[in-house]
C-alpha cells in the first residue's frame, strides 16, 4: 500500500476564455521514502497538480473536479479546511521556488521556524527554539544560535532556501513536495541544496515529489518520473528506464533539448511549436502539432491517448505518432 | 589593438556596518580585472554569485565609475568622455537582463518599448510613423517574433517571448556590445536552447561582440567562444571555452563544472 495513492485527479479553472483543464486526469503513488518526479514545461500543469493535493487551488476559479488522492485512510480532496490544517505542513509540507518570496519578510527567521512546532506538536516556545536551532544545524546553516533570529534579508539566496527545506522538514513530515527548489539558484549552490535535500530525505525517512523543468537535475534525485505534457502524463518509468529507454516523442524532445548535452556549434535542437492552449480543449493527442511527423510513420491519435503499462512499470500514452521511432522495448 | 579593452579595471566599495559607530570594511567587488575582447567575440563570464560578475559588467556599461583602471572600447578610454556624451555612447552598449518579467514596462506595448530604443539611434523615425512602424516590425522579424503581436502588452506573451522582446529592445540601438547578463536561466531547459540559437545566430548576422554572463558553464561552454572565471573579483582563469571545459587549471572552474547536473544514465535515443 502506497504512502499517497492519486487517482484521476482533475483540476480546472473556470476562466472568461474557457474551461482550462489544467490537470486532466492523472494518477501516481508515492511509496514511503521514495523521490517522485514530475518534469514539464512551464503550463504543463505540474504546480497545479501538486497545490491541489494540499487544496491550494484558489477556488474559484479554480476547481478540483474529480479523482481520490489517499493519504492513509484520509481523501486529502475531500478534507475540511479544518483537517486539511493538521495535514498541510505537518504531515506533507511544501518548498517553492522562490525563498525570498515564501519567507515573511517581517519576521525573524525564528518566529518562522517554530510557528509549526507550535501548532502542531503544541510545543512550549523554549522547546520549539531548541527543536528549531538543531533543524538549522541539520541544514547546514553556521552559528544557527545566533543567526536563528536573523530577518530573511539577511541569508543568500542558497541559505534562505536551506532555512525553507528546515522549516519544511521541521515537523517530520512524510510526505515534502518541492516545487522547483534550485530553479532560482546558482549552479553550486543548487548542487548543495540537492544534496541538502537527499540527507535529509535519508535521515528522516521522508518521500519527496519533485517538481521541476530540468531533466538533468530529475536524473540526479528521483527515483520515479512522471513527465507530463498538458495536463497530463504522457510517460511514467524508472529512472533508468526513462533515459535508457524514453518512448514517447516529447519525452525525447525534452532530452534532446538540454543545452549541455549538445555539441558546440552545431544548432540547438529545440522542441517546435508551443503547448496547446489548453483553454480550447485538446482532442487528439496533445503533441501531435509539435511531434516531428515521421513522413509515412503512423499517425497521431485523434481521441486523447490513454496510458499503458508497456512493461512493468512503464507507461507511456499510447498515441501510435507519438510512439513511432522510439527505440523497441529492451 | 582589441575591440573592447579592460584595463586593471577595479571597484571596491566601502561597507558600514554597526551603531552608533560604523565599522568600515572595503569590499573589493572588482579587483584589478584585465580583459581583451575582440570584435564579434562571445565572451563568456561565469563565477557564482558575488563573484563580482555584475559589479564588473555595470563597469563595462559605465553604470558604475571605476575606482581605477578603465575600459576602452575601440581605442577610446571611456572613463575620459564627458557625463553627457557617455550617455550618447550607451547606446554602443545594450544590456539583456536576467528575468523578462521584470525588465520590461509591463505598461509599454511591444510596439512603445521597441520604438523607443529605435528612436535613441534614429530620432528621424519619430517624425514618421509608418517608418517606425516597419522599423518595429522589422526587428521583430529579426528575434523571432510575429509582427502581429505589436500591439501587445508584456504579460501576453511567454517568458521565452518575453526574453525575445528585451533582445529586441537591446538591439534597437544597433549596439557595438551587447552585455547578456543571466539571460536563459530564468527560463525553462527547452526555451534556453531557443534563446541561445537566437543569440548566436545574430552574432552571425549583425556581427555582435558579445559579453555572456551566467553561473552555468554548461551554456556558456555551448555559446561562448573563450571564457574567463571570476571569483572574489578577480579573472581567475581565461581560456577557448573548450579547453577550459576539458582541463580546467583553476580549483573555481573545478568547483563550477562539478557542480552541473548530469544525465546519469546514457541516452539511447536516436540521434
Amino acid at each position: 500500500m502506497p504512502l499517497l495513492e492519486v487517482r484521476d485527479l482533475r483540476t480546472s479553472f473556470h476562466t472568461r476564455d474557457g474551461i482550462v483543464r489544467a490537470v486532466d486526469g492523472i494518477s501516481f503513488d508515492v511509496e514511503a521514502g521514495q523521490t517522485v518526479g514530475i518534469v514539464g514545461e512551464s503550463g504543463s500543469g505540474k504546480s497545479v497538480c501538486c497545490y491541489s493535493l494540499l487544496q491550494l487551488i484558489p477556488q474559484p476559479p479554480g476547481r478540483i473536479e474529480g479523482g481520490t488522492a489517499k493519504f492513509g485512510d484520509l481523501d486529502l480532496l475531500q478534507l475540511s479546511e479544518a483537517r486539511m490544517r493538521k495535514v498541510r505542513g505537518k504531515r506533507i509540507s511544501l518548498i517553492f521556488q522562490d525563498p525570498m518570496t515564501s519567507l515573511n519578510p517581517y519576521l525573524r527567521i525564528s518566529t518562522q521556524l517554530i510557528e509549526p512546532l507550535l501548532i502542531h506538536e503544541g510545543l512550549s516556545k523554549s522547546e520549539a527554539l531548541a527543536r528549531a536551532i538543531a533543524e538549522l544545524e541539520a541544514v547546514g546553516i553556521p552559528d544557527p544560535k545566533s543567526r536563528i533570529h536573523s530577518y530573511p534579508h539577511e541569508f543568500s539566496g542558497g541559505m534562505r532556501q536551506r532555512v525553507m527545506i528546515a522549516m519544511a522538514l521541521i515537523t517530520r513530515p512524510e510526505i515534502l513536495i518541492a516545487d522547483e527548489p534550485t530553479t532560482a539558484l546558482d549552479v553550486t549552490i543548487q548542487r548543495q541544496v540537492l544534496d541538502l535535500i537527499k540527507t535529509r530525505q535519508d535521515d528522516l525517512g521522508t518521500a519527496v515529489i519533485f517538481i521541476t523543468h530540468d531533466l538533468a537535475v530529475v536524473s540526479e534525485v528521483c527515483d520515479y518520473v512522471n513527465v507530463m505534457y498538458a495536463g497530463r502524463f504522457v510517460e511514467r518509468a524508472p529512472v533508468e528506464t526513462l533515459f535508457a529507454r524514453p518512448r514517447h516523442a516529447y519525452t525525447r524532445a525534452l532530452q534532446r533539448s538540454i543545452p549541455a548535452m549538445q555539441k558546440k556549434g552545431e544548432i540547438l535542437y529545440t522542441i517546435p511549436g508551443l503547448p496547446p492552449n489548453l483553454a480550447n480543449g485538446v482532442p487528439g493527442c496533445a503533441f501531435a502539432p509539435r511531434c516531428e511527423a515521421h513522413e509515412g510513420g503512423p499517425s497521431h491519435a485523434a481521441t486523447r491517448p490513454a496510458l499503458v503499462e508497456l512493461e512493468s512499470t512503464h507507461w507511456v500514452q499510447d498515441c501510435p505518432g507519438c510512439l513511432a521511432g522510439a527505440v523497441a522495448t529492451n | 589593438m582589441s575591440y573592447l579593452e579592460l584595463e586593471n579595471l577595479t571597484r571596491h566599495f566601502v561597507r558600514r556596518e554597526g551603531w552608533p559607530i560604523p565599522r568600515k570594511t572595503l569590499v573589493r567587488a572588482v579587483d584589478g580585472v584585465s580583459l581583451q575582447i575582440e570584435k564579434g567575440e562571445i565572451l563568456g563570464l561565469v563565477g557564482e554569485s558575488g563573484c563580482g560578475k555584475s559589479t564588473l559588467s555595470r563597469l563595462i556599461m559605465q553604470l558604475l565609475v571605476p575606482t581605477s583602471g578603465s575600459v576602452v572600447l575601440e581605442g577610446e578610454r571611456l572613463a575620459d568622455l564627458a557625463p553627457a556624451e557617455i550617455r550618447k555612447r550607451r547606446r554602443d552598449f545594450q544590456m539583456i537582463f536576467q528575468d523578462p518579467y521584470a525588465s520590461l514596462n509591463p505598461r509599454m506595448t511591444v510596439f512603445s518599448t521597441l520604438a523607443e530604443a529605435i528612436l535613441t539611434r534614429r530620432p528621424e523615425l519619430a517624425r514618421d510613423r509608418s517608418a517606425l512602424e516597419s522599423a518595429v516590425a522589422a526587428l521583430m522579424g529579426r528575434v523571432g517574433l510575429d509582427p502581429r503581436y505589436i500591439r501587445k502588452y508584456p504579460h501576453e506573451f511567454s517568458g521565452g517571448q518575453r526574453q525575445r522582446i528585451a533582445i529586441a529592445r537591446a538591439l534597437g540601438p544597433e549596439p557595438k556590445l551587447i552585455l547578456a547578463d543571466e539571460p536563459v536561466s530564468a527560463l525553462d531547459v527547452s526555451i534556453q536552447s531557443q534563446i541561445l540559437n537566437l543569440l548566436l545566430q545574430l552574432r552571425d548576422e549583425l556581427g555582435l561582440t558579445m559579453i555572456f554572463i551566467s553561473h552555468d558553464l554548461s551554456v556558456v561552454r555551448y555559446i561562448a567562444d573563450r571564457i574567463a572565471v571570476m571569483d572574489e573579483g578577480k579573472i581567475v582563469e581565461v581560456g577557448e571555452s573548450d579547453a577550459l571545459f576539458n582541463s580546467p587549471q583553476s580549483e573555481v572552474t573545478r568547483t563550477l563544472l562539478k557542480a552541473i547536473p548530469k544525465i546519469r544514465y546514457p541516452a539511447t535515443a536516436p540521434a
